[in-house]
């Protein structure tokens, strides 16, 4: 179990939540732009990252934001969440 | 005859309350206080159990949750328990207990008897052996149902009741030995809120079998004044029976509490057990240690037992496991049983001792009773065949010393942590050569102490658990300058242990030495695993199985580390220990299941036409967690002819649908036409207040994600229509967009799905209806016509209703609030009765849209589908980006042989094909025959005459009009059909357009 903090709710349990894969993966302006390659990267591709991560979560039975949070994968130790707001 | 093995004096049973229960069958006379295992031993039963894979007789090794054979069957019928063991289960009045694992009796085993299950089926032979033919699977498994019986299931449903409790507390202790509850009174003299739970019955755990005193008191006694003086604690919850079986992240602990499941007078009124989720903020672990047994020949004989547990029956229980003894040791504490055992008056008739020098403090005290101690020697077989009755003995370099008679051979091969729950959190835990063993280290919020932390004397105990309750409540910040002071007990002065793994030289090889008991698992069978190639001890266990039995190998583990070491040559510390997962203990279904079950196992959720539904007869099916009207049949009618008259209603006169449960999110805000034109695939900026559009909407990757109606209801508001299933992931998909990628956009959500109800009208009749009822709209085909929005009032209730149509007949779908829903319904319904309005369900509204070939997601599509592969292309934009455009030119979007939707029409039109049918060009009896597609719809048409189905066809434009075959679940039978457009009624939409 996972205690989230929420930036908005202070910490709950995890099944309050929706995982939403790893963050800061922008959408690319001008897909078009892109070869088959480029796009494939950006529609497949992740690090899966052995220690700190930083990953989408949604309070879905909560609040309902999406914000980041920075988790260490091998303890899943959280050390941290921050809002779109603050990262931006 | 009555207890001939029960001690005439002191222990902690009750003598003043006999009890008696039942093993199989048999009465068994017991005390309050006892175990099932101590009684059974109390009253000479030494069989309690055949083993899992030989049907090998086993006894009562331990007196605690490490036991590996001593699982029984408790109660019967739907209340029965299966794994509980007799080592932790209270003896009780009246409790039936059962052996497992023998066949018809455990007396006479015919597995045994026959010498089936010999001489011994090695390791990795169910890989071997089993795989391949695979048709002969039935009868393996016939046959490894009789062989491994672990218990049998209830055979009803259980009448029990099961709670879960959500706790949070400063301090958690796990284990009220004498490290826990020294730890508990300090976290509570600090003022910490604290839970301490033991799973056994008594508090005090080894202060239970101990001669030793405590701050003067005989420790029995000062572990009841303990447990006393916490009980009354205003902040201290005190759990007995209750094993934590799982340390999770964030600290979370599962406890289990038994309170009287396997009462036989239960009458299920009460809770039968209850899962603890516990928050602590600080975890003390004093989980004690498990005593490590020893290899030699026949080391699964009944008779040979742990030599602490002898001492625990001995001194706790009153009862001798035996009337003569020999013990073999490799530490001094196996000492200590063979001064208890002379005090009890059981004979102890030699002492085997690996170590070349044994000249401790209880070691002399017990060679000053006189008892045979032969130093550098060793066990390397036990004789008899029902129980021991002999022990052979060599010296550690192998010479014969002889065989000594016994029907009791304690064994200790030094103490292994109980750090379980510690490894399973991932916390990290290092070799330590002094016992030989894996010992836990401190976290920050995880504080062993006692036994766990590789510490066996009793003073060292009480000062570790006194120094880490209080550490626990600092850190949990609970500090009140109280410094709690740890209780005293003489310090016991032991000399090393000596690791003892593999009997010397060519013993090493005779057989069998079991290294896991419950699995059955050999020597033997770990040196096959490692010549094999499986070295990780990951691998040795799935090879062999090691440790995977209910008892979680909690002393095979311990000991296979050592023995893989020795055998590879290599460092314990390197070879390491299977990773330690949940449960730490059998946990029972009920007790995980709570209050989650029947019910309450999942929310139902129904729309406010319910009950109107029910009293019209419906049949209902499960959509996601809605349950909807199916169809409604008359008296004596099929389902096939009810939804046939549903249809034909529709389609000739007028139908009436529940359809509320469709998802419905508001979009409001300046930026919220631009917002749905990258979301859905079509152009939406231009839509004008008052239309509606049909919308797809895709993955990134291109493919379709949803479908449905949005209406603009005002310049900056629109109503989506989302699928039933797929409400809530196209909110949070939205949502997403919205909050992580597009902050700019002034675009704000709202799911209204259940604020309004959705009354679907539909059939050429509907406009009479609908005016019929009373409304203020403009019902002119000129003033409201196809895909429009209107804003007023039906039946008096304002309503918003929608000229959209999933049948392709003239169709209103009527929004009203959700609490004036069911009058509307019935208002709509009685006005419709001169035009012969028929409620139609689900089925109906399938068998309809499949006739028009409106796709429905999920259904036609799977997650791997285009637009342009259900011929919805040209709901593509070409002028604007949208979520998934970009993939719809990957070489794989357009590769010329996607399965494409098509219409089947089967030869004989009676044929209604399988929905799932796979299809080919041609049948035939060559393996793999080439796949074409799958059949995805299919229904018989009643308008139409003749069956009709839809199709994805690899190529299946391009083929139209083509023979295929459909498969059926008979290999010999394929039914013919021809593929063609998969619109099969009113191409050109004239019906709807009126
Ligand atoms: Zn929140």
């Amino acid at each position: 179990m996972l205690l989230i903090p929420c930036p908005w709710c202070g910490p709950r349990e995890d099944d309050e939540f929706t995982f939403g894969g790893e963050a800061d993966i922008p959408r690319p302006a001008d897909p078009d732009a892109l070869t088959d390659e480029q796009w494939a990267d950006y529609l497949f591709m992740r690090d899966n990252r052995r220690g700190h991560h930083r990953e989408q979560w949604c309070h879905t039975a909560g609040c309902r934001r999406w914000f980041v949070v920075e988790r260490d994968t091998v303890t899943n130790e959280i050390l941290g969440a921050s809002t779109y707001g603050d990262s931006q | 005859m009555s207890q001939p093995f029960r001690l005439d004096h002191d222990g902690r049973i009750h003598r003043d309350a006999p009890l008696q229960f039942t093993f199989d069958g048999r009465p068994i006379d017991a005390f309050r206080g006892d175990t099932v295992a101590s009684a059974l031993l109390a009253n000479g039963v030494a069989l309690v159990g055949r083993s899992f894979k030989y049907h090998r007789p086993r006894g009562i090794v331990s007196a605690g949750a490490e036991d590996p054979n001593a699982f029984v069957q408790l109660g019967h019928g739907a209340r029965t328990l299966p794994n509980r063991l007799a080592t932790v289960t209270p003896a009780t009045p009246g409790l039936e207990v059962r052996h497992v694992n023998a066949w018809p009796s455990l007396d006479f085993d015919l597995m045994s008897a026959f010498g089936l299950a010999a001489p011994f089926i090695p390791a990795g032979f169910y890989y071997k052996t089993l795989m391949w033919p695979r048709r002969l699977w039935p009868l393996y498994e016939h046959f490894l149902r009789h062989a491994a019986g672990l218990g049998h299931a209830p055979d009803a449903p259980d009448p029990d009741r099961y709670d879960h409790v959500h706790a949070h507390c400063d301090v958690l202790v796990v284990g009220a030995g004498p490290a826990g509850l020294a730890a508990a009174r300090a976290a509570a003299q600090s003022g910490a809120r604290v839970i301490v739970a033991d799973e056994q019955a008594e508090f005090g755990g080894g202060l239970l079998s101990t001669a030793q005193r405590v701050d003067g008191l005989p420790a029995p006694q000062w572990a009841d004044a303990a447990t006393a003086e916490l009980s009354s604690a205003p902040d201290v919850t005190v759990l007995s029976n209750t094993t934590a079986f799982g340390l999770y992240e964030s600290n979370l602990v599962l406890l289990a509490e038994r309170l009287h499941s396997h009462q036989p007078d239960n009458a299920g009124s009460e809770s039968g057990a209850r899962v603890w989720r516990v928050l602590p903020k600080q975890v003390v672990l004093a989980t004690g240690a498990h005593e490590r047994p020893l290899l030699f020949a026949n080391n699964d004989r009944p008779g040979v037992m742990l030599a602490g547990a002898i001492s625990t029956y001995l001194n706790r229980y009153a009862v001798a496991p035996g009337s003569r003894a020999v013990l073999f040791t490799n530490n001094d504490s196996a000492y200590r049983t063979a001064l208890d055992l002379a005090d009890a008056g059981v004979p102890v008739a030699a002492i085997a001792d690996v170590r070349l020098e044994s000249d401790g403090d209880l070691p002399s005290q017990a060679r000053a009773q006189g008892i045979p101690i032969h130093t550098g020697a060793v066990v390397v077989q036990a004789h008899g065949r029902g129980r021991v009755s002999a022990a052979e003995l060599c010296s550690v370099g192998g010479a014969p010393l002889g065989t000594v008679e016994c029907d009791l051979l304690g064994v200790s091969g030094g103490f292994a942590p109980a750090l379980h729950l510690h490894a399973q959190a991932g916390a990290p835990m290092t070799w330590n050569p002094q016992i030989a063993a894996f010992a836990p280290q401190p976290s920050h919020d995880i504080h062993p102490a006692g036994a766990v932390t590789g510490h066996l004397d009793l003073s060292s105990a009480l000062r570790q658990g006194t120094a880490a309750g209080a550490a626990a409540a600092a850190a949990a910040g609970c500090s009140n300058g109280h410094t709690p002071a740890a209780p005293r007990a003489a310090e016991t002065p032991s000399s090393d242990l000596e690791p003892y793994w593999l009997p010397p030289g060519d013993l090493a090889r005779a057989k069998p030495q079991f290294v896991d008991l419950h699995e059955d698992v050999t020597l033997d069978d770990l040196r096959l695993s490692l010549r094999e190639g499986f070295e990780s001890i990951e691998h040795v266990k799935r090879y062999t199985t090691l440790g995977m039995g209910p008892d979680q190998g909690k002393l095979a583990n311990p000991l296979a580390t050592g023995v893989i070491a020795q055998l590879l040559g290599r460092d314990p510390a390197s070879v390491g220990t299977p990773r330690h997962r949940p449960a730490y203990s059998p946990v029972s279904l009920g007790a995980i299941a709570g209050r989650h079950i029947g019910p309450l196992a999942d929310p139902v959720r129904v729309t406010p036409m319910q009950e109107w539904h029910e009293s019209a007869g419906a049949r209902f099916e499960n959509v996601g967690q809605w349950r909807r009207a199916w169809y409604y049949p008359h008296p004596g009618e099929s389902m096939h002819e009810a939804v046939a008259r549903e249809c034909l209603a529709v389609r000739h006169r007028v139908g009436i649908l529940d359809y509320s449960t469709l998802g419905k999110i508001e979009i409001t805000g300046p930026d919220a036409g631009e917002f749905l034109d990258r979301v859905y695939t079509n152009a939406w900026k231009r839509l004008r207040p008052g239309r509606c559009r049909y919308g797809l909407m895709l993955g990134e990757d291109g493919m379709i994600f949803d479908d449905g109606v949005t209406a603009r209801l005002e310049n900056q508001r629109y109503l989506m229509f989302t699928s039933t299933a797929n409400a809530a992931p196209v909110l949070a998909w939205l949502e997403q967009w919205l909050q992580t990628e597009w902050t700019d956009l002034r675009v704000y959500l709202t799911s209204v799905s259940e604020h309004w109800s959705n009354i679907a009208l539909a059939g050429p009749r509907s406009r009479q209806v609908l005016a019929a009822a009373g409304t203020d709209i403009p019902l002119a085909r000129q003033d409201f016509p196809f895909m429009t929005f209107r804003q007023g009032h039906v039946a008096g209730v304002p309503a918003r209703v929608f000229r959209i149509s999933f049948s392709g007949e003239l169709s209103y779908e009527i929004n009203v609030p959700a609490d004036r829903a069911r009058h509307v319904w019935e208002a709509l319904f009685d006005a419709g009765r001169p035009f012969g309005i028929t409620p139609y369900g689900t089925e109906t509204m399938h068998v309809l849209r499949a006739e028009k070939g409106f796709i429905i997601v999920g259904q036609e599509t799977d997650g791997s589908v285009t637009p342009d592969d259900v011929g919805l292309g040209r709901l593509l934009s070409r002028r604007k980006d949208f979520l998934g455009k970009r993939s719809l030119s990957r070489p794989d979007s357009v590769r010329l042989d996607r399965k494409q939707l098509v219409g089947l029409l089967t030869d004989d039109p009676a044929q209604v094909l399988p929905e799932g049918g796979h299809i080919v060009d041609a049948p035939g009896r060559r393996r793999p025959l080439p796949m074409r597609g799958h059949v995805t719809s299919s229904y018989f048409s009643p308008v139409l005459g003749r069956s009709i189905a839809l199709a994805m066809i690899s190529g299946g434009r391009a083929t139209l009009g083509g023979r295929l075959y459909v498969a059926t679940l008979d290999e010999d039978r394929w039914l013919p059909a021809r593929s063609c457009h998969h619109v099969f009624y009113d191409p050109h939409g004239a019906r709807q357009h009126v």
